[in-house]
């Protein structure tokens, strides 16, 4: 409960309302006034979202599930609590990201620390020196392995790092709302977001440069750095 | 003002997201013309963000939606005359007739089956959203057991659709799987089949 009172009071939205935000108003509001159906409509338009943010954090796609599904059926329970202070999504994904993190306590899975765990956050990062990654289509994602390659390597990092990228580059959350999501200061958020695209770029640059879409076997062709 | 590769590497994050003084801005780009290295982890992050930023990135399992809905369904309270309950008991009456016309399905006017010792399925839902494995000739819903060769891949696809191509229904997943649901479903919204 904590958690989503914790929300009610952060990201105050004064901006103009468009219209999917009206419809999104209107439709909490009918909700609240009796008629749970249309939390259906509400949240339809977040729920690959929603898992993605569980299954940034889990790793697993059953544990993701899981996860974001009570993370819905908590906000359904919770939203009378919801006042409009903050974006429907972003107090939709920090319920996700609270109970995804919650979990993720529970089953002490960070027992191993991924990569970057330890370091100091504050410290110098030294990218590697590399040829040029040249740029990568868009249409790179329609491959399976592509993708997979891109969540392993998500999944590498320590969860500091990856629960701010995740916010900021998956969620296209704000500085502001990641640093309110998480508890921790905008210069933190930039810190992390800093570290964290640059091991990232530093794990997928070997793997995804130099006309690797050409080649079937993309993996087998890294470059020898 | 010149800008060292460390101050470049501290600072290019914020580049991306537009956040640096005009001034370091243009220092930067100053710099990064000029050394190789730099420029590389420049572009190196534009595609990391670009590629994470697409939303294809992370997808929902099959039967996601379907699950999730289920669940706000036993979640939310049952009402008397809502469309919703009206809809429900209709969806209801629907599985139950698929589950009894896929135990009783005859090959009359069924294109020819995929395996020749199959039982074509009729008048399944249509809309049913269901699962085909790579090399297999039955459909299946979400999370049946008996799907095999899941290594092969698997296919989602409309049980009409399915049913066209020369799929049959898996009878004991459908079977069950439409008996239980109706029966769940009937059991919550009872007032209005009474």
């Amino acid at each position: 409960m904590a958690m989503l009172m914790m929300v009610e009071g952060t990201s105050s939205v004064n901006e103009p309302v468009g219209p999917l935000e009206a419809r999104q108003r209107e439709l909490i509001r009918r909700v609240q006034n009796g008629e749970p159906e249309k939390f259906y409509e509400l949240i339809r338009p977040f729920e690959r979202r929603v898992y993605a943010a569980a299954f940034s954090i889990l790793r697993n796609p059953s544990d993701a599930e899981d996860a974001a599904q009570e993370a819905i059926l908590k906000a359904f329970a919770n939203l009378r609590q919801f006042r409009g202070e903050a974006r429907f999504s972003t107090w939709l994904i920090q319920i996700a990201v609270n109970e995804a993190r919650m979990r993720r306590r529970k089953d002490h899975a960070d027992v191993m620390e991924p990569i970057g765990e330890r370091e100091d956050a504050e410290g110098v990062y030294t990218p590697r020196d590399f040829a040029d990654w040249q740029e990568v289509p868009s249409e790179a994602l329609e491959r399976k392995e592509v993708r997979e390659l891109l969540l392993e390597a998500l999944a590498s990092l320590g969860s500091k790092y990856r629960e701010v990228f995740v916010l900021r580059d998956v969620q296209h959350l704000s500085i502001e709302e990641t640093s309110e999501m998480l508890g921790i200061s905008a210069a933190s958020v930039k810190t992390r977001l800093l570290r964290a695209r640059l091991m990232l770029r530093d794990l997928l640059a070997p793997k995804l440069s130099g006309g690797w879409f050409s080649r079937l076997g993309f993996q087998k062709g890294s470059k020898p750095w | 003002m010149v800008v060292t590769c460390e101050q470049v590497w501290q600072e290019v994050s914020n580049y991306l997201e537009g956040g640096v003084e005009p001034e370091l801005r243009i220092a930067m780009e100053g710099h990064i013309r000029q050394c190789k290295r730099c420029a590389s982890v420049l572009e190196g992050m534009r595609n990391v963000v670009e590629l994470y930023g697409d939303d294809q990135l992370v997808r929902a399992p099959l039967g996601f939606s379907w699950r999730l809905r289920w669940k706000l369904a036993q979640a939310m309270p049952s009402r008397r005359g809502t469309a919703f309950g009206w809809l429900v008991a209709v969806a209801a009456l629907g599985l139950i007739v698929g589950s009894l016309t896929v135990a009783n399905s005859s090959a009359r006017s069924q294109p020819a089956s995929l395996s020749e010792h199959a039982q074509p399925g009729q008048r399944v839902p249509g809309d049913l959203v269901v699962l085909v494995a790579a090399h297999s000739k039955i459909f299946h819903v979400a999370g049946c057991a008996f799907i095999h060769d899941k290594a092969g891949g698997i296919q989602s696809m409309r049980a009409g659709q399915a049913i066209q191509a020369g799929y049959v229904p898996c009878v004991r997943c459908l079977g069950q799987y439409l008996s239980n649901v109706a029966g769940m479903v009937i059991k919550k919204h009872a007032w209005v089949l009474a």
